[in-house]
């Protein structure tokens, strides 16, 4: 079998490789497939002169802690006293300078202002506010590159969190770790080069929900969609063997396989089935390394106590920060997370206590985790939510209680690690914490960002389809320099 | 200065040689029809630098292809981008006078030097040269000598192919019956390669029943077609399967894809939604061999029809079979303005092969569609009373009722079952006759420009006065003779659907971008033919499979693989994976545990626990309740779509989203179609139906079991190396089962009552499960 595929590999590069899928960054994964390939070249893939990565990358790997639902910047790190000074005052025309509103608050007779119920303070050498609700993250700051200036064009869920994903409001184009996997390849020949977390928040019992698509490869080869991993005993679907199936049975099955494929492939002459083989050996490794990745038994109890009781508990954002510590210490490309409930636009008080509990000590692990790990130098890693949250109450604003609509114009997120500055907070909003007022950063620049960090150059990395060529950033995005270590 | 100075002098020696041979070549002309004789088809971007330069350059096959790819973002067809006053795109545009003073030009037929696009694509300094290095794009060597070639030899232009209307050509003289055979022979001698043997007759029964029905043939298929020795066996079963109603249950499948098909809303709670009376509808359709403009018609403008009757009126439930949010605070017209916008694109890209979204902010950067154009197609399909935001519970307007009684008396094709006494689905009515549509400016729903009315990009053909201005107006410009799409795409997918890849490539784009025809006088002489047969589809296909080209056997040479790897001469028959319907249906039909029983409700057969609860927000559909009994083993096409998470083996497999309008699947090999082969519990659960199926026959040989087991998979019967191996393999499995004691391997309560032990069963599956997992197992033939 050997023999044939090093054949076919050596006469049949391009053509093996189109059908993978595989992409210049790709060809580093091929070559582990194929231990004595040394490929060059693919001359018909589509990254052909594209030379990635584009510049020496500060990030090889990226973990991305999606907050779903929009959190709120104004309880959260984005301090604003004037809004207790006009508590119950209605939101000034001047500020709101005819922003559109979405259908659930656009009927409100008034627009009360409200400040967080939470107090603010400063923290670390670099003096960032960070709110009560986050005392563990406040005590991290200095590692934290705080931008207080994102801003968004969609006002609601789904349209949102598809931009932040994938670029564009409108289902279709691939995730933002689908590009990376397709550009940049995969580090590591076990786990699959993009892997998605889900996890459940305690804040608001109808979270919004998540769709697969976020994490789909659009109009990218399926070979980089992403890969969920999941708590229970199938971590990645159909993963494990059937009841009764011993390794030893499996690697006999497999041999088996490959010896009769090999077969066809030599009467037939297709190099699919070659590639086939490949696949069915990265399966059978990945049964092995994904429950191995999986099984946080060996973690000291020191490290789940810095991570939180919580990260006991599988399917748990606690849990997941564990794990995709695991994934990059094992050379997984892009991790992403989605801890949903954030969404509160009633009983906010009540229910942001809660989700941020969820989060706080768990993130804050993680970075320092990553730290001690010597991970964090090239390691990007990312916070944020799909917009913010309005500063005047959605629903009746009482002593106790209030709500915030969704708001596109300002919103907090931060970044750690892989060439970001530490200790920085870039962008500023108005004291009513409603309009930017310097330094805007919009979901492509963040988008635009990151690439850079990893190497890619977002206006030259693209891929064409249907006669266009498509990117991350669609026709916009400008690298923010200023964020750069 | 200087140095552009050494340059003009550098060029002028250059070019003198070339320029003195083409004095006195005739200047400056056109062609209006298209002539495809002595054109080397090839797609010029993916040709090696060191190609050697066609005799005759051709602008449509060599010259455009780089023009549009590298030129037109900046000199193409939308006004608001381009540079310098250039357009490339259009031939006055190209040879216009430019500059102040009106004196310098950027193409001169059969003149190179005074061709200011030369020095722009040969120059090196940064101001000059062309593309712009800010623009990631670059011209190779061999590029920039088709362009100056194409200038030596007189800058011919042409309009490009598919804007010019099909005239049949004439059928080359070959001694062979199937025209399509023609065709491909001649392109074939020209290549200096030839025709492959015919497929063994197991290898053809089985590709020939997968392209025509979705399923395996049964061992009895294969035998009676393998021992018929008649010359018109074949014929015989192609035949039978054109008739058979599984034909209509795999045509609409790929229908599905191309309208979007789904049972559920699509976005956020992504509520559930009734539309099957349609799907069910389509595969009848196709059974019927309603023809294709009929097919159309029904499904575009069906409502407008007169006197339109009950069917017609549910055909157009198509172009509602888009997404629709229920989102709490959506604002409602940006979420109706999608909708139209889907439906337009939905049409345009399957019906026209052409990329019309993107006019949608700005005139097309590539083909020629103006944005007002754009809205003006927009226009027929704006006329609903339809909201944006949906309720929870509600069905979206237009919808219609329909009833048992309306069930049995005439939409007898729906399968309702006894306990639905009635349902709702949405349809296509305009109710809305005096909504203006307007120009969104930067495609942005709330910010209108001009008013605009129905109408269409007017290169394809003008839209005049005598088309009805609405949806019925539109399906008669679509199906007009002069229609120079219509035909050509609609051939084309049915070519891509039975080889693998259509004449076009792009079956999506036939535009400037799209890639070119590898035979373009047979996709014409296709395209005029549908359309004088009527638009009979059944006839179509038929002569596709009857061809030589099609019987060919998928074994590749290196050589072959090494000059035409991609298998665009059709030397040989392409080795095409099975779908992922495919992949499940065969694996359901060779346990026997397929359930033959067309349309109805969707069904739910296996899939993870847990996918669905994971990711909702409480409302809509919560949990996913598989279902029990026959609905675990329906045909694929009947799996429940939902749209935000989708059935995952089945996207493993390629299959569609379903989140918009798609006319190709991807065809990719991934470690996860793998896992899903190894372990899927439907696969397994096949897998043990089919060695349980073969060990209650007691009078029959192990060999013999693996061989009928090898067959019902792949069609095929193994040879003696291989029965051999697959024996060892199953007394190996045996002898180790009763090593380590399998104490976690349940055999299913079904077949716990018979006379077989439970090593037997455990050997013999995982012997099937391995058979399930040979490539041949997924392949056609």
């Amino acid at each position: 079998m050997e023999e044939i595929s090093k054949h076919f590999l050596n006469n049949n590069r391009r053509h093996f490789l189109k059908k993978l899928g595989l992409g210049i960054g790709g060809l580093a994964a091929a070559s582990m497939l194929d231990p004595f390939s040394s490929i060059v070249e693919a001359a018909d893939s589509p990254l052909k002169g594209m030379n990635l990565p584009h510049f020496a990358p500060k990030a090889k790997r990226v973990i991305y802690l999606f907050q779903s639902g929009g959190p709120s910047q104004l309880e959260l790190f984005d301090y604003k006293p004037l809004l207790h000074e006009m508590r119950g005052q209605d939101l000034p025309d001047s500020v709101r300078q005819g922003q559109r509103l979405t259908g659930m608050t656009s009927g409100q007779d008034s627009f009360p202002l409200v400040g967080s119920q939470f107090k603010f303070n400063q923290y670390g050498e670099s003096r960032a506010w960070v709110s009560d609700l986050m005392p563990y993250t406040a005590k991290i700051v200095d590692e934290l590159c705080f931008i207080k200036s994102m801003h968004t064009e969609a006002i609601n869920h789904d349209p949102a969190i598809t931009f932040f994903q994938t670029g564009s409001q409108q289902a279709g184009r691939p995730s933002i770790g689908s590009w990376m996997s397709y550009g940049l390849g995969s580090l590591n020949e076990n786990l699959p080069t993009f892997t998605v977390l889900l996890s459940r928040g305690t804040g608001r019992p109808l979270a919004q929900p998540l769709y697969s698509r976020l994490w789909g490869n659009g109009f990218l080869s399926s070979l980089h969609q992403g890969v969920q991993f999941r708590s229970g005993k199938d971590p990645v679907l159909y993963l494990k063997d059937p009841d009764g199936m011993t390794r030893s049975e499996r690697r006999k099955m497999l041999d088996h396989i490959s010896e009769l494929n090999a077969k066809q492939e030599q009467e037939f002459g297709d190099p699919e089935i070659n590639s086939r083989i490949a696949q069915y050996e990265m399966a059978y490794r990945m049964q092995t390394s994904v429950p191995e990745t999986m099984d946080v038994e060996g973690e000291p109890d020191h490290i789940i106590r810095m991570y939180g009781a919580d990260s006991a508990i599988p399917g748990t954002y606690a849990a997941n920060c564990l794990l995709a510590r695991r994934l990059v210490e094992k050379d997984v490309r892009f991790v992403q997370l989605y801890h949903m409930g954030w969404d509160q636009h009633d009983n906010l008080p009540s229910h942001i206590e809660k989700q941020a509990k969820d989060i706080d000590q768990a993130t804050a692990a993680l970075i320092m985790d990553l730290k001690q790990r010597g991970l964090l130098e090239d390691t990007l890693v990312v916070w944020g939510g799909e917009f913010g949250r309005t500063n005047y109450s959605q629903g009746a604003l009482t002593d106790t209680n209030y709500g915030r609509d969704h708001h596109p114009k300002c919103f907090t997120m931060f970044m750690a690690g892989g060439g970001v500055k530490p200790g920085f907070t870039y962008g500023e909003t108005d004291d009513f914490g409603y309009n930017i007022v310097k330094d805007p950063v919009h979901v492509h620049d963040l988008q635009a960002t990151m690439m850079h960090l990893m190497g890619v150059d977002h206006t030259k990395f693209t891929y064409k389809h249907q006669g266009r060529r498509f990117r991350l950033t669609d026709v916009s995005g400008h690298v923010v320099k200023d964020l750069l270590s | 200065m200087q140095d552009n100075e050494k340059k003009s002098s550098y060029l002028f020696w250059y070019f003198l040689v070339p320029f003195l041979l083409l004095l006195g070549y005739k200047y400056l002309k056109s062609d209006t029809s298209n002539d495809y004789s002595n054109i080397e088809t090839s797609d010029v971007a993916m040709v090696a630098a060191n190609e050697v330069l066609p005799e005759t350059v051709d602008y449509i096959f060599h010259v455009k292809p780089i023009l549009s790819d590298r030129c037109y973002l900046c000199h193409g067809p939308d006004a608001g981008t381009r540079e310098a006053g250039l357009r490339l795109d259009t031939q006055n545009g190209a040879f216009a006078a430019l500059g102040k003073n009106k004196d310098r030009f950027a193409l001169v037929s059969g003149d190179t030097i005074s061709s200011e696009m030369v020095h722009r694509i040969l120059a090196t300094e940064s101001s000059k040269m062309m593309p712009p290095e800010d623009s990631n794009l670059s011209l190779n060597n061999y590029e920039k000598q088709i362009l100056i070639k194409w200038i030596e030899q007189g800058a011919v232009w042409k309009d490009h192919w598919s804007f010019v209307k099909p005239i049949k050509p004439e059928i080359p003289v070959v001694d062979i019956d199937n025209t399509i055979d023609k065709f491909i022979h001649r392109k074939l001698q020209e290549k200096g390669l030839s025709m492959s043997v015919k497929a063994k007759k197991e290898k053809l029964i089985r590709r020939v029943y997968f392209d025509l029905t979705g399923l395996p043939p049964s061992l009895d298929d294969i035998d009676a077609f393998v021992n018929d020795s008649s010359a018109v066996a074949y014929e015989r079963v192609v035949d039978k399967l054109l008739n058979s109603i599984r034909y209509g249950e795999h045509m609409a499948t790929s229908w599905l894809d191309i309208a979007r098909y789904s049972d559920t809303h699509g976005y956020q709670d992504d509520l559930e939604r009734i539309m099957w009376p349609w799907r069910d509808w389509v595969i009848s359709a196709f059974n019927r061999n309603i023809s294709y403009d009929e097919f159309i018609k029904w499904q575009l403008a069906g409502d407008l029809i007169p006197n339109a009757t009950r069917e017609q009126v549910l055909a157009t439930g198509f172009n509602r079979n888009h997404k629709i949010t229920q989102e709490g605070g959506v604002i409602d017209e940006e979420y109706r303005n999608e909708y139209v916008l889907d439906r337009t694109n939905t049409v345009s890209k399957s019906l026209l092969g052409l990329t019309m979204e993107c006019a949608q902010c700005h005139d097309h950067k590539y083909d020629p569609i103006s944005q007002e154009e754009y809205f003006s197609f927009y226009a027929f399909f704006n006329k609903l009373d339809e909201k944006g935001r949906m309720d929870y519970g509600e069905i979206p307007k237009p919808n219609i009722k329909i009833t048992q009684k309306e069930v049995k008396d005439v939409l007898t094709f729906i399968n309702m079952p006894d306990s639905i006494p009635e349902v709702n689905l949405m349809v296509m009515k305009d109710d809305k006759q005096t909504r203006k549509t307007y120009i969104l400016k930067r495609g942005a729903y709330d910010n209108h420009g001009d008013e605009v009315s129905e109408g269409v990009p007017e290169t394809i053909l003008p839209f005049t006065d005598k088309y009805q201005k609405n949806r019925l107006g539109l399906t008669e410009w679509l199906f007009d003779e002069d229609n120079t799409l219509t035909a050509r795409v609609a051939v084309n997918r049915l070519w891509q659907q039975i080889f693998g890849t259509g004449i076009v490539a792009t079956s999506s784009d036939f535009g400037n971008q799209g890639a070119l025809p590898s035979h373009p006088e047979l996709l014409d002489w296709l395209a005029i033919t549908y359309r004088e047969e009527g638009w009979d589809t059944k006839k179509m296909i038929k002569r596709m499979v009857m061809s030589e080209t099609y019987q060919q056997t998928s074994k590749t040479t290196k050589t072959l693989l090494e000059n035409d790897p991609g298998n665009k001469w059709l030397a040989r028959s392409s080795r095409q994976k099975l779908t992922a319907e495919m992949i499940r249906d065969n694996a359901l039909a060779a346990s026997d545990l397929l359930v033959e029983k067309i349309g109805g409700p969707s069904v739910k057969p296996y899939q993870p626990e847990g996918l669905w609860a994971e990711t909702t927000s409480g409302q809509g559909l919560t949990k996913y309740i598989m279902d029990k009994g026959e609905n675990l083993y329906r045909r694929s096409l009947y799996t429940f779509w939902k749209r935000t998470m989708p059935p995952p083996a089945m996207l493993t497999f390629d299959a569609a989203t379903r989140d918009f309008c798609s006319v190709e699947r991807q065809k990719t090999s991934t470690p996860l179609q793998a896992l899903v082969m190894l372990n899927d519990p439907q696969l397994i659960e096949a897998s043990e139906a089919l060695a349980v199926l073969l060990l209650k026959n007691k009078n029959v040989s192990d060999k013999d079991r693996i061989k009928t087991i090898f067959r019902r998979i792949t069609s095929r019967t193994p040879d003696e190396t291989e029965v051999e191996k697959l024996l060892t393999f199953l007394n190996d499995t045996e002898t180790n089962y009763d090593a380590i004691e399998k104490e976690e391997f349940q055999v299913s309560s079904k077949f716990e009552e018979l006379d077989i032990s439970k090593k037997r069963i455990y050997a013999f599956t995982a012997l099937t499960s391995l058979i399930f997992n040979l490539d041949e197992a997924i392949v056609k033939g």
